[in-house]
């Protein structure tokens, strides 16, 4: 179980979203992540969660429980020159460190990369800040929303007649996402050459890695494309619908053969050999009549029995599914999507479950987020040594803080 | 020269469209030698997809196709025919990594399933990257990228929070979602690796694109299940009274920009921009605490000043002083940002029939194993001769026996 990464240390310096998911992504791999924490300056999901409001104490945050499972947690004070000479002794122990503080912030702790490799040459160092290390904005501040805006993905949300839509916090995990396969590609570099490196990456930059299509358009036609609605180029139908259940459900039919299989399906009705609809130009530049027809039909139905007509009679159908729907769909049931952790001040909650499966080295989740601090006996103590005393003397003079 | 992060890792793409190709592209891009197959005379369905190089429809001018298939080595095979799967099993001797995106089904019938591979390979690592992945009741259901970024849960939960609420949910940039499944399967793929380097261990890894899409929208996506939980219940009422948060979309005078002021440092940089109003002194504004639960009524106040501000001023200046403000860049706007050109995030790659573009790198810079360009998208078939004959050792003459007979 949970092998991949057996015997990697992750030195985990980052905070909020994005750091915090791209270490939890390689200890649900089975690496040994160590959040180094402090409350001098506490990770802020601990007390509150951007646009979810404030949490009552630093181990009651749900959000916070989502991003660090499988980690460890001590604290350290790292504005002290001491607290910040223990974790570089745990850098010496660490294979990869991830940070993502504003750019300059760790070098002033005498945390930066140049220092961090002296102490361990073949640690893989991971920078991740909202525009990257370099460059004109390379201290611009920001969050999910503001990276989503300036890689490109808010703009390109949305209808056609109406405003960009707002993301959520998938953002930030996209960016956390692209940190983890960064990571692993330096690791199997090392595995091979032993040697480390430092990796700058900027989530503005993995953000716009994502809309390339709409790029290509623009630096091969300069044409600025702009939000598409759930419609698409070419296909029609092609869209989301209204069912007889109060639910959605998306369809998309690419071929004249999924085409003559959708209607056979919603039984030949005689609106189908309407001329408007007779290829896939018609239906492309008639597709506010069709979907209008495509919807009357729908709304005979509920989202799972058009899901099953469809998809017996190979057409692509799926429900818009939302936090519930996603809860009791049966095929999710089936590959345990979500999973129960015990978390010792919050009782049970529901995560999602790792989302890779191998079929060697199962990726799993061995426990809840760390209570603040709830590993400093066995890094400190363990890891590095130290006897309780001057552990507890560390702790007195707010060092282990 | 240089290193490569991937440097000596082979690669067989069984892959069409976007996912499965973004997965080897990503291990492409950092030096693993990526063989695509593509169907003899048709190719990949991403070249019949725009957009195209200056609007002329042409298998070898898709922009789509063009970005997610640079440094690999195109190859054409007949995956139908008898000799085509034998010359497929034959590859797979020869390199460290399959990844697949075909139906699970298909896959089983050709024989091709790991299994089988395992055999002729036992330290082969399979990647099958699919919309619902190898088991359950959903596994042969057929999903473009629509149905599986709605089956995902993140349009959901963005029209929770959307002013507008008659129309349906948005899958936002359509293909983004079939990225992510592609970077989803490039992690796990390359987990994988490192694990086989350690132990000499290959093994399968069934990637469901909905599942990775239910991951990255992971914090909302268990609110229903965790509905009874207090702390669940304290955040679903916070957000549905628009989350106690300062900005969001914001209207400029001639564009938009995302603000998201919540600490106190980002607060003061925020009077500080619009110029110290006078209701930034009133009681509401007083704290954290008191700014949260009158988010709404100080985002109102906040949009008011912004309609008249330009979009690309209130960006630099607020940045100046502190604030998380960003532009709602356009793709024109990344093209033409400073930033990312400082920082190299595009490069010019020639193309032999698109000619020369330029392409997005990446989002990491590696200080030893940089990310670089060795070729564009392979022609199709390109590298038949390199592979066939020099891989595998085939001589010219069969080479043309093969491609009458139609296997190549």
């Amino acid at each position: 179980m949970n092998e991949c990464l057996k015997g990697i240390r992750v030195a985990d310096f980052s905070w909020a979203w994005a750091g915090p998911y791209a270490t939890m992504l390689l200890a649900l791999l089975g690496a040994e992540a160590i959040k180094i924490e402090s409350q001098a300056r506490l990770d802020h999901v601990r007390l509150r969660a951007l646009g979810f409001g404030l949490f009552r104490g630093a181990d009651r945050s749900p959000f916070f429980n989502d991003l660090n499972l499988n980690k460890l947690s001590i604290t350290l004070n790292l504005s002290q020159p001491e607290g910040a000479e223990l974790a570089k002794r745990v850098v010496a122990l660490s294979d990869v460190v991830v940070q993502n503080m504003r750019p300059g912030v760790m070098d002033r702790l005498g945390l930066g990369y140049d220092a961090l490799s002296k102490v361990k040459p073949d640690i893989i160092y991971l920078s991740s800040s909202a525009c990257g290390t370099t460059g004109p904005e390379r201290g611009y501040v920001g969050y999910a929303p503001t990276f989503g805006a300036l890689g490109g993905a808010i703009y390109l949300n949305g209808y056609p007649d109406g405003p960009p839509q707002m993301t959520m916090g998938s953002i930030d995990l996209r960016s956390a996402a692209t940190a983890a396969f960064a990571i692993l590609a330096a690791l199997c570099h090392r595995q091979r050459t032993g040697q480390g490196q430092h990796i700058d990456l900027s989530s503005q930059e993995t953000i716009a890695a994502l809309v390339q299509d709409a790029i290509m358009d623009y630096t091969m036609n300069k044409r600025n494309q702009t939000r598409k609605g759930n419609q698409d180029d070419i296909m029609a139908p092609h869209n989301c619908y209204r069912c007889g259940d109060g639910k959605w459900i998306t369809i998309a039919v690419a071929t004249e053969e999924e085409w003559k299989a959708f209607c056979q399906a919603i039984g030949d009705p005689a609106w189908t050999s309407d001329e408007r609809f007779c290829d896939a130009y018609q239906r492309r530049n008639n597709q506010e009549e069709l979907d209008e027809r495509v919807q009357e039909w729908t709304m005979t139905h509920s989202a799972y029995e058009v899901m099953e007509l469809l998809q017996a009679a190979g057409v692509a159908a799926a429900p818009s599914l939302n936090s519930e729907g996603l809860h009791k769909d049966p095929h999710l049931r089936e590959r345990s999507c979500f999973q129960e952790v015990d978390h010792p001040v919050m009782g049970k909650r529901v995560v999602v479950a790792p989302h890779w499966k191998f079929s060697h080295t199962p990726a799993s989740i061995c426990q809840p987020a760390p209570l603040l601090g709830e590993h400093n006996e066995y890094v400190f103590g363990e890891l590095l040594g130290m006897s309780p005393a001057e552990m507890e003397e560390l702790a007195q003079r707010g060092v282990i803080y | 020269m240089v290193s490569k992060a991937l440097e000596e890792v082979k690669v067989l793409e069984f892959c069409q469209f976007v996912a499965g190709p973004y997965c080897t592209k990503l291990l492409a891009d950092l030096g693993a030698e990526v063989i695509k197959i593509e169907e003899p005379g048709i190719g990949d369905p991403a070249r019949r997809r725009g957009p195209f190089f200056r609007d002329i429809p042409h298998a070898e001018r898709s922009g789509l196709f063009l970005y997610l298939n640079t440094n690999k080595l195109g190859i054409t095979l007949n995956m139908n025919t008898a000799t085509g799967k034998d010359i497929f099993l034959r590859m797979v001797r020869e390199v460290d990594i399959l990844v697949e995106d075909n139906p699970p089904l298909r896959i089983r019938e050709l024989g091709l399933d790991y299994d089988c591979l395992r055999e002729i390979n036992p330290q082969l690592i399979m990647t099958s990257v699919t919309p619902f992945g190898q088991t359950g009741p959903y596994q042969e259901y057929k999903a473009y990228p629509l149905n599986i970024f709605h089956a995902g849960g993140e349009p959901c939960v963005q029209y929770l929070m959307s002013p507008i609420r008659d129309r349906a949910p948005v899958a936002g940039s359509l293909l983004m979602g079939e990225h992510d499944g592609g970077l989803s399967a490039a992690t796990a793929t390359l987990a994988a690796l490192f694990y086989r380097g350690m132990t000499g261990q290959g093994q399968y890894v069934d990637v469901s694109k909905q599942e990775s899409l239910i991951a990255l929208e992971r914090l909302e996506n268990v609110f229903y299940a965790n509905r009874e939980r207090p702390e669940t219940q304290e955040m679903i009422k916070t957000w549905a009274q628009g989350g106690g948060m300062i900005g969001g979309l914001m209207r400029c005078r001639d564009g938009y920009v995302v603000l998201a002021a919540m600490q106190e440092n980002q607060w003061r940089g925020l009077v500080e921009l619009m110029g110290h109003p006078a209701w930034t002194q009133d009681e509401i504004c007083r704290s954290e605490e008191t700014r949260s639960m009158n988010a709404q009524k100080i985002t109102t106040l906040v949009q008011e000043w912004m309609v008249n501000q330009s979009q690309e001023e209130v960006f630099r200046s607020g940045q100046e002083k502190g604030v998380p403000i960003g532009a709602v860049n356009s793709p024109k706007d990344l093209v033409n940002s400073p930033q990312l050109r400082a920082r190299g995030f595009f490069v010019e790659i020639e193309h032999p029939e698109a000619g020369k573009i330029k392409y997005a790198t990446a989002a990491y810079q590696f200080s030893k194993t940089p990310w670089s360009a060795q070729r564009p998208a392979p022609l199709l078939g390109e590298h038949n001769e390199r592979i066939y004959c020099g891989l595998l050792g085939y001589s010219r003459q069969e080479l043309v026996k093969m491609r009458q007979a139609g296997v190549i």
